[in-house]
């Protein structure tokens, strides 16, 4: 009973801590990756290569003001900010993260490095919580009393609505040709190669539904082409407009989270989560941390690859983001989803 | 035990927050409210072995229709619920009626139909998608596909009325 509890302790501890640890990590790689774009020499001051102007940042936000304007709807508006880092964290428990051989931590098996490994449901878990995502944007859009950031909070959960759905089907292509909706048993489903030579990821035979998802991705996660709520040509700062010190970096924290989040599931779900199609990984304890380097390499790719995406890409109208959303999104995951009925009907996939 | 103590307070609350819901004169407390209620039945179905419920209820109503909720709500920009039914004692008096009966109704068949061995899924089923399959493709397939037949014909409605009027 409490060896369980203290190995759940640690998962927990591990995961949290990476998450967090990713939070300045890309930050600084936003800040000098812009530059680098933009052919600036951004941040280069504090430490090496200005390595430690996260921490700066840091002590800044957290010694600012921490203001609470008049007029706002107190308990929503302190709500909003909590809302944002609680559901951003608690998502990436049903995430597996490195190969399980059946080790064991003082005793007790470790039954696979995911925090809740015995969650049948995993991806819809995911789903479940981060569509709570929403709320936190649109809360702190009407508490704030202010109406640029009520314009945010409105254009997040037009967005959120039209985008869960493209998301969601084009993920169900990928529940049919591994017939379940435990992330490892997905993973499980992509070992290997097909021909000898190609890696048997999901993303070959799941292309548009690889592109729908990672699009929507960018939409839920709220980055750049599709930042509407926030939006500061337009809106100010969108629904984050009224807030200050960390209340604000709940909201910046969230979305890198969110980010991280995002970048494991399209790892997980399309590019073969923590395997490596050519080579079969040893046992015991070796075989678990290189898994876990796998997955962390193919993860930071994707997290560089939402930086590159922000900085070379401009911003939607707004009236563009629904018909892409409507007439491009839904119609093409529509599409991967019979082509996958269809292929494993035929025996193709 | 665990699940009987889990199954009242969720119960507790789900009953606590769908009153403020209907009682609270500020429109996003009385979703945020809905919301609370949706999570609290969510942990019904959960500890009854029933994740897949679990999680569809939090997807689709919390994550997708409340919020829909939401939107209209901030679109009009409603501060406050007037009060409503006042000095109607008639209708007042049919809608708890109706009210009462319907839960009358609700208590009833719910004690007709509770299964022999409890209503906690265990076994190789506890927790996975594949009763619910089952059971809405194969013994439920009629009214599976009815319900589908009825949403499609309220979209087709929908799209009716909003359309433009090319004249």
């Amino acid at each position: 009973m409490w060896d369980e509890v203290l190995v759940i302790s640690i998962k927990l501890a591990v995961v949290l801590g990476v998450l967090l640890t990713t939070v300045p990590i890309m930050v600084w790689v936003e800040r000098r990756g812009s530059a680098l774009i933009q052919d600036r020499l951004g941040p280069n001051r504090v430490g090496p290569f200005g390595l430690l102007q996260p921490v700066v940042d840091a002590v800044k936000l957290i010694t600012k003001e921490n203001l609470i304007p008049s007029g706002v709807n107190t308990l929503l508006y302190v709500l909003a900010p909590a809302i944002a880092l609680v559901v951003a964290l608690s998502t990436f428990i049903a995430v597996p993260f490195a190969a399980d051989s059946g080790l064991s931590l003082f005793g007790h098996k470790i039954s696979g490095f995911i925090v809740a490994p015995d969650l049948n449901i995993g991806i819809l878990y995911i789903f479940a919580i981060a569509s709570l995502a929403v709320y936190s944007i649109v809360l702190a859009g009407w508490s704030s009393n202010n109406k640029y950031s009520l314009y945010g909070g409105i254009r997040a959960s037009a967005q959120s609505i039209s985008y869960e759905l493209a998301m969601t089907i084009s993920v169900v292509g990928v529940l049919m040709a591994s017939s379940s909706l435990m992330l490892s048993d997905i993973i499980e489903h992509q070992t290997g190669t097909v021909f000898g030579l190609l890696p048997a990821w999901n993303v070959f035979p799941q292309l548009i539904g690889c592109i729908t998802f990672i699009v929507a991705a960018f939409a839920e996660t709220n980055r750049l082409p599709f930042d509407l709520p926030e939006a500061e040509a337009e809106l100010v700062a969108g629904y984050h407009t009224e807030y200050s010190s960390m209340k604000f970096a709940a909201f910046f924290m969230s979305e890198y989270v969110h980010m991280t989040t995002s970048s494991a599931l399209i790892v997980v779900l399309f590019f073969g989560g923590w395997t490596l199609p050519w080579v079969s990984l040893p046992g015991g304890w070796l075989g678990a941390f290189l898994s876990l380097g796998i997955f962390a390499l193919k993860v930071a790719f994707f997290l560089w690859f939402f930086v590159w995406i922000r900085w070379t890409l401009p911003r939607f109208r707004f009236d563009q983001l629904m018909a892409l959303g409507w007439k491009a999104m839904v119609p093409l995951s529509v599409l991967n989803f019979l082509w996958v009925g269809v292929g494993m009907a035929l025996g193709w996939l | 035990m665990v699940v009987q103590v889990v199954f009242f307070v969720a119960a507790a609350l789900a009953v606590i927050f769908s009153l403020i819901a209907v009682a609270h004169r500020n429109p996003v407390i009385n979703v945020l409210s809905l919301v609370l209620v949706f999570f609290a039945m969510a942990t019904i179905f959960a500890v009854l072995g029933m994740d897949f419920l679990a999680a569809i209820q939090i997807i689709v109503y919390s994550g997708a229709i409340l919020v829909l909720f939401l939107f209209v709500i901030m679109l009009l920009n409603i501060r406050k619920v007037e009060r409503i039914g006042g000095g109607r004692p008639l209708q007042a008096l049919l809608g708890a009626a109706t009210a009462i009966g319907i839960g009358a109704a609700l208590v009833l068949g719910a004690s007709k139909l509770a299964p022999a061995g409890g209503a906690v899924l265990t076994g190789a089923e506890r927790g996975t998608v594949v009763p619910i399959g089952r059971a809405l493709l194969g013994s439920h397939l009629f009214a599976f596909e009815f319900i589908s037949l009825l949403l499609v014909a309220a979209i087709i409605g929908a799209v009716y009325l909003a359309r433009r009027e090319s004249r």
